[in-house]
């Protein structure tokens, strides 16, 4: 039979008549969540931006012909060299096409499939850019620009022209931001590429690309399929890579696998090529928790020794309570309603501290070159992290609270009373 | 006649700092309606007796009833209840809550009980001040009123719940003569008027002199009173 009425009345008097401890005991939750709040929004944001640099670049699962020397040396069939230790020097790659062979049964059958949220055909040539007697060796990447724009943020990576002016013009290219500086060229300008076999053809730039990473952006440019086809001099089905988003990234490895098996290509998912991220994310997501708690810790202590203090203060109070029919219990609840009290309302400034610090960096500029997106520094607002917080302020401030309000349950009113 | 409050055969032992009998085998009872003292030198048991009647000490051999109903063995908790519905307690220094009002000091235990609504808590809480003649300072702090003035604050706290009995360690000790007279006339009064049945604990001669009955300890027995 609790009456919380009662109990809550008394709790608050004491926090207010105790403005200053309450105060203070308060402000050390409110620093420990806000700087909790704003570390792992900013950190999380970041990491999310790193990522997202490159996973957006990379596809779930990415289907291509390897060049690799055969797994079983023609020697080995040979069986009269069953039993013989057989050395070969200087083993070559398996002469193969670059092609995937039969490319468009291939893609026809993944678009099909449910969990596949789309698949792009991609032709991956070896040119040069030519300027002047000057040669730049380089990629040209042939794409379906539509496909290409609803499955990754492709889009957002052109920082001149744009993607659509790509599908409208048949010689088009969207030319590498470092190449374009290096050849002193622009939108609107032509450049001459060449072939591996020496075939020289005209491109009009009608945007320029840039991906942040400044290898990719000296080397690499985007032009239609059919272009490079052409250029390449091949049929229609010539693919060289089939890029594959997933609805659900979880799925990845095992149809890579299976892709791998069925159709005789090298099939490499998104976990496999990007191992290390993830290692990274994590370590900073620990750091910060790591920060975060200890600050919280620092914050139970304040919490704590004031609780503590308030319980020596109001010993003849607590003998009061008890010899006039409040139990022991009831004692206990009074005192840790103000520990919960302290964290709720801490916690929930800290929240709003964290919020207003958060959205403070939101706005601080940080432009770069390698981040043509990005004009701001990037913070996460996710809900997840406000609803921990506060969970941790409250169950910080529930420990605190507890050992304080247990000795006050325990305090015998007779000794008080009679003053031994 | 009815008894309100029986004790059989207590027996305290204080372990610390050496083993001391401090009650010896205290049996008697008091009856509804009469108003007894305690008397006894320091250290004769009796404000130790008090505390174990009062049910705040549970720490004894022997059995204590009130109303019929048996009180020792019971749990803490029930113990609370029974002290918070039944008994009204009195100590020698007010012990007021300080950061309370003197009317939020006098609902408390009403509003512990919860058997009543604030309203009529609060009308009740008046009462009782008015009868003490305190009544214009229900909205002071406890903090801020005299001496005499907290114990009659005090006694209307013990009062909210129309207890059994009402119980006190030197309720007149730590007041001048004037007051201790007005707290005298006020348990008389109760005793008379409402019917109330009180046990205090008294050094003061005269006060205990026109009780209804003295009980007197000494060495951790009754040597007198016990009738």
């Amino acid at each position: 039979m609790t009456n919380w009425k009662v109990i809550l009345h008394i709790a608050r008097t004491h926090l207010v008549t105790k403005m200053k401890s309450t105060v203070t005991a308060a402000l050390g939750v409110t620093f420990g969540i806000g700087a909790y709040i704003t570390l792992v929004s900013f950190m999380t944001g970041l990491n999310k931006m790193l990522d997202d640099l490159i996973l957006n670049q990379t596809p779930h699962i990415h289907l291509y012909n390897e060049i690799e020397p055969s797994a079983q040396q023609p020697v080995a069939l040979y069986q009269e060299f069953d039993e013989a230790i057989n050395i070969v020097h200087s083993v070559k790659p398996k002469k193969s096409q670059r092609k995937i062979h039969n490319a468009l049964p291939i893609l026809n059958y993944l678009r099909e499939k449910e969990n596949v949220k789309g698949a792009s055909p991609q032709l991956r040539a070896q040119i040069f850019y030519l300027s002047g007697s000057i040669e730049i060796g380089g990629n040209l990447i042939g794409i379906e620009v539509l496909e290409e724009i609803r499955l990754s943020s492709f889009k957002d990576y052109i920082v001149k022209g744009s993607a659509e002016a790509l599908l409208n013009t048949e010689n088009g290219i969207l030319l590498g931001s470092g190449l374009a500086e290096k050849m002193s060229l622009s939108v609107g300008d032509r450049v001459q590429i060449s072939t591996v076999k020496g075939d020289v053809f005209p491109l009009k730039i009608v945007g320029l690309y840039q991906s942040g990473i400044a290898d990719i952006d000296n080397i690499q440019s985007y032009t239609n399929l059919k272009t490079v086809q052409r250029i390449q001099g091949e049929a229609e089905n010539y693919i060289t890579d089939i890029n594959i988003k997933l609805f659900d990234l979880a799925e990845a490895v095992p149809m890579a696998r299976q892709l791998q098996k069925q159709f005789k290509v090298k099939a490499t998912d998104i976990i496999a090529a990007n191992a290390q991220f993830e290692t990274g994310s994590n370590i900073r997501n620990l750091i910060t928790y790591a920060v975060s708690v200890t600050l919280l810790i620092v914050a139970g202590f304040g919490i704590y020794n004031i609780l503590n203090m308030l319980i020596y203060e109001k010993m003849k109070d607590i003998a009061i309570l008890k010899a006039t029919g409040f139990s022991g219990k009831d004692v206990q609840l009074i005192f840790m309603s103000q520990a919960m009290i302290i964290g709720l309302v801490g916690g929930v400034m800290g929240l709003l501290i964290g919020f207003v610090l958060s959205r403070v960096i939101d706005r601080i500029p940080f432009e770069t070159e390698a981040l043509p997106t990005i004009s701001t520094f990037p913070v996460n607002y996710k809900l997840g992290y406000y609803i921990i917080g506060i969970v941790f302020a409250l169950i910080s401030t529930f420990i605190a609270g507890y050992l304080p309000a247990n000795k006050a349950k325990k305090i015998d009113p007779v000794k008080i009373i009679r003053g031994t | 006649m009815e008894k309100v409050l029986e004790a059989q055969n207590i027996n305290k032992i204080f372990r610390k700092p050496v083993d001391f009998h401090v009650l010896q085998d205290i049996s008697f009872s008091i009856q509804k309606g009469e108003f007894v003292s305690i008397m006894g030198k320091s250290g004769s048991g009796k404000s130790t007796l008090l505390y174990i009647l009062s049910t705040l000490d549970t720490d004894y051999e022997g059995r204590l009833w009130l109303n019929g109903d048996l009180l020792t063995g019971k749990e803490q908790k029930q113990l609370s209840r029974v002290r918070n519905e039944h008994i009204g307690f009195v100590f020698q220094f007010h012990y007021l809550l300080s950061e309370f009002t003197v009317l939020e000091n006098v609902m408390l235990p009403a509003q512990k009980l919860g058997a009543k609504t604030r309203l009529e808590i609060e009308k009740q809480a008046y009462k009782s001040l008015g009868m003490l003649g305190i009544e214009h300072l229900g909205k002071k702090r406890a903090s801020r009123i005299s001496g005499g003035e907290k114990q009659r604050v005090a006694i209307a706290r013990a009062l909210i719940n129309k207890p059994d009995i009402l119980m006190g360690d030197e309720p007149t000790g730590n007041l001048d003569s004037f007051n201790s007279e007005n707290v005298f006339q006020i348990f008389k009064q109760l005793k008379e008027e409402e019917g109330l049945s009180l046990l205090i604990v008294t050094h003061d001669g005269d006060f205990a002199r026109r009780t209804d009955r003295i009980i007197t300890m000494e060495d951790g027995m009754i040597i007198r009173g016990n009738g």
